[in-house]
């Protein structure tokens, strides 16, 4: 018997609200500052032979098909008929989860009548994981931290807990890695529960008949929106400041009738800093910024993401191999969408936004290191804080916005009573938007400087420093990133470690965004509004804007 | 008398006593002059039941003029003053996207562009120390400023003003004296908590609505005085509490959303008197649908809401509001709510809707797409000849119509099964958006009694409960004028949240104990306005959480000064509330407090005693009628019955329809109805149907 389509319907709906039930339950409990602030977590549920049908919409496309691919990974590890119920699978290893070793991605079998019928998955950003910490300062791997191969991490409901000593005791913070964990497993087992409950419900005995049409539906829908793009190959190159020397991204999006391919062929090689790109993560961030122009209103799961494939030669910066330092990969991952919108404007000029500030900008404070032996309080933020996103072809761009991430910026008021840290700014930074038809977005200026007599330390690794966001069809670059201790101070590189100190300002401008067509274009009323509120100068007007426009 | 005042409707409540319904009304509203279409209604309710102006002991207005005139942005020409350095903190936010995926999105309208951002020099820390003074010489330019910006009302959030308000104050008094019409809203008194976007943003709505709001009351007052009201008007707010007319006119902010909050109230009153300390409350209209979780007779609260959604049910696409309020999830399904198929071939359910015009196909407005209540109708849920207590015709042809065209052409299916998928979906987004909100809350929807009023709740009442595992449902009486009745119970109160950050370790007792007792001053001050005598209810909380977490959860304080053993009980309640949600705590992680909060409030008179009874007799209906069964998909015969003819320990078997002028219950197959002595319909579900 065949179960009619709007049943098998609500039946999906009723999954994507599982998932994000279960997405909702990892962000509340989890300790990491960039979990419960920039829901960098991910949360799936998979049929039985590990297809993703289900995905939560959470804060950061990173984890976007790498989760779909992971799954797959995984349960090709272990044989599903040694599974037992309360059995939970797990590995950081950057290469199969989600691109650096502090994204922890668990497994778990669903078990409905004493059979497998699914599994459920959810991925987690946790704070520490030994090495020499989140930083691109890794000569490899080994450096990094712990990296754990797949294995078992819970045995019919009993943790292992020689493993969960050892990822306590080579932590900063073992309190919270031990937090983090439980709510990876309690996220895991909601979800699991959450589906058998629902099974029972609709009466269902496996998912194989709700699995194949939700794939098959959201596939076709996929193919029938690639069918409609024009085809053929489309080839760009991206120069991105990178660590120490500029390195070149190239990309060649080829658009078939049934199926879009990405390649990274020609792309620069690995550096020995940690900005390296494991392919899933780099496929990630690529393939969300196809999906955001290409068939956005379908789900994800193995049949929309299907028609993507990425590939690229191994070794290269975006298919960094074992065992290349990986810490920092968002920050070039971050900037894939940009490489990719370049191939994808040509094909499609209306549709494809200019070039944004894209990475995001990380602010990274922490007491100098003799402060422990001074006997005064530690502190650790992990501030974000965004640039401006690329014009679109019919609307300005966003200011101080993120894009491709999901992050969310922090308040002043709740960072300063969270660390000693004083802000004597945070605006706009007027001009800053590319000119165009459309103007790119703002980016910010922050000045922030210790609020007791004590230095701090900033670790950086942003990105669009010496390459600003550029422009499209006509449209001016945004203003780069810039970076300086005092307003008198020299400008600074992107990546790495600086001491501010007492009394000193860090004065942190974010990027903004390319603009989108000839600024002698732009409607006059628009201009006219721009400086009025200030965000283009009178200056601005005369150099980007020309003659008294 | 209750009046609450909606966006179609005017609905009228006259009661005596405790809880005796003498009259109910629903007018059309006046949006003009909304104080008219009241003053009509309250008319006819005296009318009705041959009463006088002058008998009237309390009067309760809730509006939705404060919500409408946001969204409709009716508002003052607002500037904003922020600290020198932190013009954009409107324009900057939270810096995100609120929709993954839409790369065309626009950010909502915040009602305060850049051009009307001000600032000023000074600046305070998070302990409230002043780093740097009050730049005083800069406020004749500021002035200047405002004049030239054409602005009449003015919102102030100045840097951790919520720890020592000093330079606000001030501020406010040296603008007082250059322009003394001046409108001006302060951030600490609107919403003293951290987080300057959301303070900012409260602000600004309270100073845009103000100006308008403080005219209205004076007008709604003066007018029922003019009638012979001799008693004090008290009005409903978003936190489900009264408070008087010159409260609500200073902070009107506290205004908005207070509608709804009726129907909450109404089912922790229903709660209380019926003895059931966990329930849903499902309130159903014509174009959305309302759910509030209710434990222990109170609704849950939160302190943030979002007004002015720039994509109406998308989270973190409006205005934060940070005021206390009754959380609710309102989802873009009602009766008005329009189906059509996307193309993926998927079937969607509002949230756009039909509204009142042209509304639904079959009421022969002109309306031609299928809504849900076209559904109901094509299911024969709802009786031609009897909706709307026959004053509207139904034409049930122009449903079946526009759902075999809108909907069944797509998907291949015939109107009546077009109609039977449209309630799947909508029913189920209903009990997903009820699931998911009780898991962020930490909570459970099995076992729970679903309470469901508004035009269309009791009419879905069983096919969303069914979805959610709800299995007892109870149907209060006039369930369509449910929020007015809710206004009837609500306690005259006010609630003060106030950050103030603290760790558990190394709580300042002294501190602590002066700091709550600032906030009772400042609260008792205003509940004596609305309730001058008698003992007073205090409730004291903490917002607690583990370092490093960003969830906080509520800890209830004793209403006393704190003393070192209450530490280990704090944290005891702390780590048992954890433990429900989370199922363990972390041992050895430090306990953080930014938020305390503290309600007064007058008590309100205790229910009338409740029998429960169990024994009942089934009745045959007199009529039958045929309808779509909801559980089997197939058509059968159901019994009708009037709601009115039924009494206490009458028993109905599914499947049945109950009918009264402003709605109708179904009774599905799978549902006993039994009426209580009260009145309340209540739907179980059967032993055998149970999962």
């Amino acid at each position: 018997m065949t179960t009619p389509q709007t049943r098998l319907q609500v039946m999906w709906n009723r999954l994507l609200a599982v998932v994000e039930e279960q997405g909702q339950a990892l962000v509340r409990a989890a300790f990491s500052p960039i979990v419960r602030e920039c829901g960098d977590i991910s949360a799936g549920i998979f049929d039985f032979d590990g297809r993703m049908i289900a995905q939560a919409v959470t804060g950061t496309p990173g984890h976007i098909n790498t989760m779909a691919e992971a799954v797959k990974t995984l349960r090709g590890h272990f044989p599903v008929q040694d599974m037992l119920p309360g059995d939970i699978y797990m590995t950081n290893d950057p290469w199969i989860a989600s691109g650096h070793l502090n994204d922890f991605l668990l497994m778990m079998p669903v078990f409905f009548d004493g059979q497998v019928v699914g599994f459920t998955s959810c991925t987690s950003h946790l704070i520490d994981l030994g090495g020499l910490g989140m930083g691109p300062e890794g000569a490899d791997i080994y450096d990094e931290g712990l990296l754990i191969p797949p294995c078992k991490l819970v045995d019919r409901g009993e943790i292992n807990t020689l493993l969960l000593d050892i990822v306590k005791a080579n932590s900063r913070e073992p309190i919270a890695n031990e937090g983090d964990i439980y709510a990876l497993i309690a996220c895991c087992e909601a979800g699991a529960s959450r589906l058998s409950q629902m099974m029972a419900e609709f009466g269902l005995l496996d998912l194989a008949e709700l699995s194949e049409y939700i794939i098959e539906t959201s596939r076709k829908g996929t193919i029938d929106a690639i069918s409609e793009l024009p085809q053929g190959t489309w080839r760009h190159v991206l120069t991105v400041d990178g660590y120490g020397s500029e390195i070149e991204l190239r990309a060649a999006l080829t658009i078939e009738k049934d199926q879009v391919l990405l390649d990274f062929a020609g792309t620069a090689d690995c550096t020995n800093k940690g900005i390296n790109v494991p392919l899933n993560y780099a496929a990630a961030y690529s393939v969300f910024a196809l999906r955001c122009v290409i068939g956005s209103d379908i789900p994800n799961n193995a049949g929309s993401l299907e028609p993507f494939r990425v590939i690229g030669p191994k070794g290269c910066i975006l298919n960094a191999q074992p065992p290349a330092p990986v810490a920092m990969r968002h920050t070039l991952g971050q900037m894939t969408p940009d490489l990719v919108y370049g191939c994808l404007s040509q094909a499609l000029p209306d549709l494809v936004p200019a070039e944004g500030a894209s990475c995001m900008y990380d602010l990274p404070l922490r007491h100098v290191p003799e402060a422990v032996e001074r006997g005064e309080a530690p502190f650790a933020l992990e501030l974000v804080f965004n640039g401006g996103t690329g014009a679109r072809p019919t609307l300005d761009g966003l200011s101080a916005t993120a894009f491709p991430s999901g992050v969310w910026g922090s308040q002043i008021e709740t960072t300063e009573a969270a660390a000693p840290v004083l802000f004597r700014r945070r605006e706009l930074r007027p001009d800053s938007g590319g000119a165009g038809q459309y103007r790119g977005g703002l980016g910010q200026r922050i000045e922030v400087s210790a609020a007791s007599d004590r230095d701090f330390m900033v670790f950086l690794s942003v990105e669009r420093i010496r390459n600003a966001a550029k422009g499209r069809f006509g449209g001016q670059d945004g203003a780069a990133g810039r970076v300086r201790i005092g307003h008198d101070g020299p400008d600074l590189p992107g990546k790495g470690e600086l001491r501010v100190g007492a009394g000193q300002t860090l004065v942190f401008e974010t990027p903004g965004g390319g603009g989108y067509g000839p600024p002698a274009e732009r409607c006059p009323e628009a201009l006219a509004q721009d400086v009025e509120a200030g965000l283009v100068s009178a200056e601005g007007v005369e150099c980007d804007y020309g003659d008294g426009k | 008398m209750a009046i609450d005042i909606g966006g179609t409707f005017t609905d009228t409540v006259l009661v005596q006593g405790t809880s005796r319904i003498l009259a109910t009304n629903k007018t059309a509203t006046t949006p003009n002059q909304p104080a008219l279409g009241a003053l009509e209604g309250a008319r006819r309710v005296l009318a009705m039941v041959g009463r006088e102006w002058r008998q009237i002991t309390g009067m309760i207005h809730g509006t939705t003029l404060a919500t409408n005139a946001l969204i409709e942005r009716r508002g003052a020409r607002v500037a904003s003053i922020t600290t020198a350095g932190f013009r954009d903190i409107l324009e900057i936010a939270y810096e995100r996207r609120y929709s993954q995926y839409a790369i065309n999105l626009v950010k909502p309208d915040l009602l305060v562009p850049r051009t009307r951002a001000l600032t000023i020099g000074g600046r305070m820390d998070v302990q409230g120390q002043e780093r740097t003074p009050l730049d005083e010489s800069a406020v004749d330019g500021l002035a200047a400023d405002i004049q030239r910006l054409g602005c009449d009302a003015v919102a102030i959030c100045l840097m951790h003003a919520y720890a020592n308000p000093a330079h606000e104050l001030r501020l406010r008094e040296l603008l007082r004296e250059r322009m003394p019409g001046l409108v001006i809203s302060l951030s600490h008194e609107v919403s003293p908590e951290a987080r300057e976007f959301d303070r900012l943003c409260t602000t600004i709505a309270n100073a845009y609505i103000q100006p308008l709001m403080a005219t209205y009351l004076a007008d709604f007052a003066s007018g029922f005085a003019a009638e012979g009201l001799e008693c004090p008007i008290l009005m409903m707010t978003a936190g489900g509490g009264m408070t008087t007319v010159q409260t609500a006119a200073e902070l009107p902010v506290r205004l908005v959303e207070s509608g709804p909050a009726g129907g909450a109230i109404l089912a922790a009153r229903i709660a209380r008197e019926v003895g059931e300390t966990e329930v849903l409350s499902f309130d159903m209209g014509g174009t959305t649908a309302k759910l509030c979780l209710i434990d222990d007779y109170r609704p849950q609260t939160a302190r943030k809401f979002e007004i002015s959604r720039a994509e109406r049910f998308i989270k973190g696409s409006g205005m934060p509001v940070r005021i206390p309020v009754i959380e609710m999830i309102e989802i873009g399904a009602g009766g008005g709510s329009i189906a059509s198929v996307d193309r993926l071939n998927r079937l969607a359910v509002g949230p756009h809707s039909s509204g009142a015009d042209p509304g639904p196909a079959g009421f022969g407005k002109g309306g031609s797409k299928p809504t849900v209540t076209d559904a109901d109708i094509a299911q024969g849920l709802i009786d031609p000849t009897r909706f709307a207590e026959g004053r509207l015709q139904i034409d049930k042809n122009a449903s079946e119509t526009a759902l075999a065209h809108h909907v069944g052409q797509g998907l291949s299916l015939q109107a009546d099964q077009a109609a039977f998928a449209i309630s799947e979906i909508v029913d189920e987004n209903m009990a997903s958006a009820g699931r998911m909100h009780a898991v962020e809350s930490g909570k459970d929807l099995q076992a729970r009694l679903m309470i469901a009023f508004g035009g269309n709740g009791p009419l879905h009442a069983t096919r969303v409960a069914r979805r959610c595992q709800a299995e007892r449902i109870l149907i209060p009486r006039d369930p369509g004028v449910g929020s007015a009745v809710g206004f009837l119970f609500a306690p005259v109160s006010f609630e003060i949240i106030r950050s103030r950050y603290a760790t558990l370790d190394a709580l300042e007792l002294d501190q602590m104990n002066a700091f709550f007792h600032q906030l009772r001053d400042e609260a008792e001050r205003v509940v004596r306005a609305g309730a001058p005598d008698g003992p007073l209810d205090a409730r004291r909380v903490a917002f607690m959480r583990y370092h490093g977490q960003g969830h906080e959860i509520e800890v209830e304080l004793p209403d006393r000064n704190l003393t070192t053993p209450d530490l280990s009980d704090l944290r005891h309640d702390f780590e048992a509330e954890y433990r429900r949600q989370f199922n363990r705590t972390v041992p050895g992680m430090t306990i953080e407090i930014m938020n305390w909060g503290l309600t007064v409030s007058a008590p309100v008179m205790a229910p009338p005693k409740y029998v429960k009874k169990e024994e009942g007799r089934y009745i045959e209906p007199s009529e039958t009628t045929d309808i779509l069964c909801d559980v089997t998909g197939d058509w059968c015969k159901a019994g009708v019955f009037e709601r009115a003819a039924l009494t206490d320990g009458d028993l109905v078997k599914g499947p049945a329809l109950i009918i009264e002028p402003q709605t109708t219950t179904l009774v599905s197959a799978d549902y006993d109805a039994r009426i209580d002595s009260t009145g309340n319909i209540w739907l179980t579900k059967l032993a055998e149907a149970r999962t």
